[in-house]
């Protein structure tokens, strides 16, 4: 069977612009930088990275939704990229969003029927009133919400409630692909769960196919089949979920699971912390060779500085983008102490001079 | 990280010795602390609902619980910091021998920085965005210390050095909006123990953070901790992060505390049914995939007011008749623990995973 998504070398880069009346194109935020993935049919595959490494901009390339500057996606057989507008919008029915933050994804003026009913109406499915009236009731009792929410108005409701409206939006119009923006991240924990259950449940009975980004590497790990680790743009490493948590084989995946805290005090005093050093290099001026190599314990003096790793198949379904993959497994290269890199917001961005001496009150 | 300097270890044998001359009474000592919100034409709000607890010299006590469970209210009346207009604040909370919430303006801005001092979650907000960092941190340092601005500026180089911001001397001239977010924690940090305070509070310090930046700061406050024996409060809504720091901890729901105990007891044997259902809710990196998340069925909205009873009971699964009755009262157990409930989860419900690994 073929997959639902291949996406091959895909690239997004955002200009950025200079100069008021005379307007130019100043360099570019690599968001997304060469990525290939493929999501089976009826498998959950998880994204994870930090803020900044360009998950959420690759989801939405997926969708169409961010501007692609090169690369293909395609989805179920059709490549996404050159399909006019309409056809681009009639696909649009198969895959659909849920978005982090329920409450500014939907509309406060508009009462969960008409929410619902929206999407139903742009695609012309359900011949009557009634016809798509059944297709809603049918869709809340799936997410478990009750009936008389319908008449209602999303302030009336709960986070994890609002969430569940999210998500019925997104099922209403009978989707294959269901892209999960952090679903999760603005939720309380005890609400988390119910919301991870359900999305587990509709994918069980429904058999959707997922793909949910989240900086939780937990609650990734929770969900998916197979986890792709993002850094400034690009995969680092890509496993079954299973495989990866098990033995994470790149640098940054390793001290991103050290970093997680575990809610098990006999499990915190033994382990074992890689600390990384410095933040998050800017995306627009992103670090030559192997874009980790400035936070990596593990930097060697060759290769890593001006050579950048292709994603190579290490173990079967298991690829991973480092140099000394081999050398840091077999425990010949030891982990050392790196200084930390001042990174700024924004990179590109001149720092003004101070005042020399600075003023105190 | 955090490099050890000369007056750090100083100030730790001083400490020691202070330590040791008032062992017995705990440092701070919240008593049957309320907080109501009452304003006209709104419902009233009892956010804190007799909240008791005490923190120790050098101890680290977490307040866990999720949003609205009146965590940070707690911490905001500790330090006087809630507006005044309708607001009422009862009970006691003893500091060093003083009542903080009987003190007047004048002796709490003493205090507040000097003694007792806070982190906050956002540190964007939390900082002035047109003032240098080296004059706020400085600032703290002239108000209380009463050091020259020469001195003061040196100190603060020192104090950003020491929270870990490479290159001192050049970030204290510059602005908020030029440092990243584990950079500007950082230098909250740095404020915050400018004077070695003797309690620091830390309002969700990590929350805002990615994980990895989490890790460096949890591990700096974890070594300031360490070094200069400064008690911390931790609230936060993490309970992976009070697993791995907290000596005692507290877990709060609806305004109340419902459990209290040390860190190992706590996570091994949950007694009050809203922790087992916090752990039982929460995703874990070391556990099976297949395991199903047991999670807490309704929203923390499904409160029945207090005089009636346990506030957890329309979600809890061990409801009993007595439980809708009175509101349970804080049971003492073996060991220094302390739960609210009627029908406490009694049986050994460790998670099969940590059981594993406890047997050597």
């Amino acid at each position: 069977m073929t997959p639902l998504v291949e996406v091959r070398d895909l690239a997004v880069h955002f200009p950025i612009y200079r100069g008021v009346i005379f307007e130019r194109v100043a360099g570019h935020v690599k968001a997304v930088d060469g990525v290939d993935l493929t999501i089976a049919r009826g498998q959950t595959y998880g994204l994870v990275g930090e803020s900044g490494c360009g998950k959420s901009t690759l989801g939405r390339a997926i969708l169409q939704l961010a501007p692609v500057t090169s690369g293909s996606v395609i989805f179920d057989g059709t490549d996404l990229t050159t399909l006019s507008p309409e056809r681009l919008r009639m696909t649009r029915r198969r895959m659909q969003m849920i978005f982090q933050d329920p409450m500014s994804s939907l509309d406060p003026r508009q009462n969960v029927e008409s929410i619902l009913a929206e999407g139903l109406a742009a695609h012309g499915i359900g011949a009557s009133r009634a016809d798509r009236r059944e297709i809603i009731s049918r869709t809340l009792d799936s997410v478990g919400l009750p009936q008389w929410a319908l008449s209602r108005y999303p302030h009336e409701f709960s986070g994890g409630q609002r969430q569940r409206i999210g998500i019925a939006r997104a099922l209403v119009l009978g989707p294959d692909l269901i892209v999960a923006d952090e679903p999760v991240s603005a939720l309380d924990v005890s609400i988390q769960a119910q919301v991870l259950n359900l999305l587990d449940e509709l994918q069980e009975n429904l058999g959707l196919t997922y793909l949910v980004i989240a900086h939780d590497l937990a609650v990734v790990r929770h969900i998916a089949d197979t986890v792709g680790v993002m850094y400034l743009g690009t995969i680092v490493e890509e496993a079954a979920s299973d495989d990866l948590y098990a033995q994470p084989l790149h640098p940054y995946t390793r001290a991103l699971m050290s970093a997680v805290p575990v809610p098990d005090p006999v499990v915190e005093d033994r382990r074992e912390r890689i600390l990384l050093a410095g933040d998050l290099p800017s995306p627009a001026n992103p670090p030559a060779g192997c874009r980790f190599h400035t936070r990596c314990p593990w930097v060697q003096p060759t290769r890593c500085r001006d050579e950048r790793p292709p994603l190579v198949e290490q173990r079967p379904g298991h690829r991973v983008a480092c140099h000394w993959v081999d050398d840091i497994e077999s425990g010949r290269l030891r982990p050392r102490e790196v200084d930390a890199q001042l990174v700024r917001p924004e990179a590109d961005v001149q720092v003004p001079a101070g005042p020399e001496a600075i003023v105190l009150p | 990280m955090a490099r050890q300097s000369g007056s750090i270890a100083a100030s730790v044998s001083e400490r020691g010795a202070h330590r040791a001359e008032r062992r017995g009474s705990a440092l701070l000592d919240v008593a049957d602390l309320s907080v109501t919100f009452a304003h006209r034409g709104a419902p009233t709000v009892h956010a804190v609902d007799g909240v008791s607890f005490t923190v120790d010299e050098g101890e680290v006590v977490g307040l866990v619980g999720e949003s609205g469970c009146g965590k940070s209210v707690t911490s905001l009346a500790i330090m006087g910091l809630l507006p005044r207009r309708g607001v009422q604040v009862s009970g006691r909370a003893v500091f060093d021998g003083r009542d903080l919430l009987t003190l007047s303006d004048d002796e709490m801005r003493d205090i507040r920085g000097r003694d007792i001092a806070m982190i906050f979650q956002d540190p964007l907000s939390s900082l002035n965005p047109i003032v240098p960092i080296g004059v706020q941190v400085a600032e703290v340092l002239i108000r209380h210390r009463k050091l020259d601005r020469a001195e003061a500026r040196r100190e603060s180089a020192e104090l950003l050095d020491r929270v870990g911001i490479p290159d001192p001397q050049r970030r204290l001239r510059e602005y908020p909006h030029q440092l990243s977010g584990g950079m500007r924690q950082r230098a909250l940090i740095a404020m915050a123990v400018a004077c070695r305070p003797r309690l620091l509070i830390a309002d969700e310090p990590t929350t805002a953070l990615d994980v990895t930046i989490q890790a460096q700061i949890l591990e700096l406050l974890k070594s300031l901790v360490r070094e200069s024996g400064t008690a911390l409060i931790m609230i936060t809504h993490d309970l992976g992060v009070v697993a791995g720091m907290c000596d005692t901890i507290n877990v709060l729901y609806a305004g109340r505390v419902v459990e209290t105990a040390s860190r190992r007891p706590l996570f091994a044997e949950p007694r009050h049914p809203y922790t087992v259902g916090l752990l039982g809710s929460i995703p874990r990196l070391d556990g099976a995939r297949e395991d199903k998340l047991r999670p807490i069925p309704g929203s923390v909205r499904d409160v029945l007011p207090w005089p009636d009873g346990c506030a957890f009971a329309p979600r809890c699964d061990r409801r009993v008749d007595a439980c809708v009755g009175e509101p349970p009262a804080m049971t003492a157990a073996p060991g220094g623990r302390a739960y609210r409930c009627v029908n406490p989860v009694l049986a050994v419900t460790t998670p099969p995973a940590a059981l594993a690994k406890e047997q050597p």
